[in-house]
């Protein structure tokens, strides 16, 4: 533990460091399944899963956090069955801040995802078709290489949102130290107390530094899945 | 190497009975019907959105046909997904993968076969060999010509030892040179691999040059099916006969036919002419070629039109020359440069004359009505 922060800022960093890493990986196979469906699919209901992907990018945070409460919370429809089947709750947890934060990254993951597969030329998926790959091989083999720095962007700009994540995951899991309290709304907490105001500014410059990190380095990836496709 | 390319054995035969495909309520190929045979070079010939791509798109597996059978090998492919078809597709823009050197993508059908690396490396390079691009094994895509990458695209599809390659206008993107370089390149590679050859092209040099068949295609219709020296000399409407090669066309009034020979009188006189069996009652139009015109002082005996030179080109091995008929007509002929047949002068006043056995009487293109 660094001594220029202290416990309690250091666990709201370490704290959403955990929260965002998680709600990133998680959503990382369902964002790829979103963006090719979306990218490559032609079904009815294309539309509609778009938007209701877009959704919490356009919501108000606060909104999308009383949803998830209506959903998961131990009162939800889903969040009572969870928990009367599997005892596990998202309600007041880490696990709902990530739940909270990763619902809220999911457009930009998906948009980024999204936006490499369609520069893959579709015809370098049917060749190795006809070369006997199966879809899930072809996927494997020709598409994912091709758009991994998109993916990977997607999810630097994913894990960037998330860990400032913030009406969505206090209306969600409200602020509780050491379990759901992240950067963002420690911030809110520091600057709720007299004399909280130097910790406040150190949790900001963190926070400022590593959004900053994340936006160089989705940028320099995106580059590069441009360059890879070209074939450079 | 256990390569076909030595002992030509597994290549299919390819029928399309009554083969349609609609996009909506656009029917892009109308009742098509051909027997490849195994083996076979076959070229399909067209102008540009005439349905080529949709046929090789429907033999590969990537749509299924609205109505009609497709078999491979005597199989009905119906509901086969395309990575279970024997066949390979080369794509125009060849669709090379850019992130793997050469040799794996030329290894790429055998990696998902589970072949082991060895082996997968010693057949890229013998393929390498057979396309004559031997060395080129660990260099990228980005690295090669296009003529190269052409190559690497062939030998890509043969590693999987198709029983049918299927080229979608593979040449298109190469200079002329190499086009044609890679026409003799292509055919040879057919000959000594035994696979069956479906070629798609709308250059009809390509499709009469490398083929042993051609089915010339216009607006979803299959025109014609036949060796390409027929396809020349005996087109069986005027939509095959303009696309394969030049016409001077006479139009006018179909008499009743006789020994295979018709009389066509129009504004421009009156003609002889050969006419097939079943033109009898269609619209005909005279079709005669530009080699088969000869040109005159004196008016021949029959099948003679007087015309006023007004253009000479010289194209080397032959001189084109290009006049105005009554009524401001245009007609051709070539004459042969072998300095002895004398050649007009631009001014002068000649007969363009035919011989009625090689003149053909007829129809329109085979279309939607
Ligand atoms: N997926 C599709 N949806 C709707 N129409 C299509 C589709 N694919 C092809 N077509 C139409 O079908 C017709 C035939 O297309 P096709 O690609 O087979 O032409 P082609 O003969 O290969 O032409 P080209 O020489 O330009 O490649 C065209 O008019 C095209 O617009
Ligand atoms: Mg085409």
């Amino acid at each position: 533990m660094p001594d220029w922060l202290t416990p309690e800022e250091w666990q709201a960093l370490s704290l959403s460091l955990k929260v965002s890493f998680w709600a990133t990986v998680v959503s990382l196979p369902p964002g790829v399944a979103v963006a090719q469906a979306l990218a490559r699919g032609r079904f009815p209901g294309h539309g509609l899963l778009n938007g209701l992907v877009h959704l919490p990018l356009i919501l108000p945070p606060v909104v999308t956090g009383y949803l998830l409460l209506l959903t998961f919370g131990r009162q939800g429809w889903l969040g009572s069955a969870l928990w009367d089947w599997f005892g596990f709750t998202f309600a007041f947890r880490w696990t709902g801040a990530a739940l909270a934060a990763a619902v809220m990254a999911f457009p930009l993951l998906v948009r980024a995802i999204r936006l490499a597969l369609e520069a893959v030329d579709p015809k370098l998926e049917q060749a190795a078709a006809t070369l006997g790959a199966s879809r899930v091989v072809v996927f494997l083999t020709v598409t994912l290489p091709l758009i991994l720095p998109g993916v990977i962007a997607g999810a630097v700009l994913a894990f960037a949102k998330a860990m400032g994540e913030f009406g969505a995951t206090i209306t969600f899991v409200a602020n509780i130290p050491g379990e759901t309290q992240t950067l963002p709304t420690a911030i809110y907490a520091f600057l709720q107390l007299p004399g909280g105001d130097a910790a406040a500014l150190r949790l900001v410059a963190i926070s400022v530094a590593l959004a900053m990190g994340a936006l160089v380095v989705s940028e320099l990836l995106s580059r590069r899945v441009a360059a890879r496709i070209a074939g450079k | 190497m256990n390569f076909r390319g030595t002992t030509p054995t597994m290549s299919a035969g390819i029928d399309l009975e009554n083969v349609c495909c609609d996009f909506g309520t656009f029917r892009a190929v109308d009742n098509a019907t051909v027997s490849i045979k195994p083996g076979e070079f076959f070229s399909f010939l067209g102008p540009s959105g005439c349905g080529k791509t949709t046929i090789l798109r429907m033999v590969s597996g990537f749509i299924e046909p609205t109505e009609g059978a497709i078999r491979i090998g005597g199989k009905d492919v119906k509901g086969t997904r395309p990575n279970q078809r024997p066949t390979a597709l080369i794509f125009q823009n060849l669709a090379l993968f850019p992130l793997m050197p050469i040799w794996e993508n030329i290894a790429f059908g055998l990696e998902v076969r589970g072949i082991d690396k060895a082996t997968r490396r010693k057949k890229a390079e013998d393929l390498l060999k057979l396309v004559d691009l031997p060395g080129a094994a660990d260099k990228m895509v980005s690295q090669l010509s296009g003529g190269q990458k052409q190559r690497v695209a062939i030998a890509r599809a043969l590693a999987v030892e198709p029983s049918v390659m299927l080229l979608d206008e593979p040449l298109s993107a190469l200079d002329l040179k190499l086009r044609q370089h890679m026409r003799a390149e292509l055919r040879a590679i057919q000959k000594r691999t035994g696979v069956t050859f479906i070629y798609i092209t709308h250059d009809q040099g390509e499709a009469l040059a490398m083929s042993d068949r051609v089915g010339v295609m216009s607006q979803g219709r299959i025109q014609q099916i036949a060796a390409p020296r027929d396809i020349y000399d005996n087109p069986v409407n005027g939509f095959v006969a303009s696309f394969v090669g030049e016409n001077n066309i006479f139009e006018g009034d179909v008499g009743p036919a006789s020994g295979g020979i018709a009389a066509l009188t129009g504004p421009h006189g009156a003609f002889r002419a050969r006419v097939l069996p079943d033109a009898a009652g269609k619209a005909l139009k005279l079709y005669v070629r530009p080699e088969h015109t000869v040109l005159t002082r004196a008016k021949a005996a029959e099948n003679s039109v007087q015309m006023e030179v007004t253009e000479v080109a010289f194209e080397g091995a032959f001189i084109s020359v290009h006049g105005q008929a009554a009524g401001g007509k245009r007609l051709s002929a070539e004459v042969k440069n072998d300095g002895v047949t004398p050649v007009p002068q631009v001014g002068e006043t000649v007969f363009a004359s035919f011989d009625a056995a090689r003149a053909l009487l007829l129809p329109d293109a085979n279309v939607r009505g």
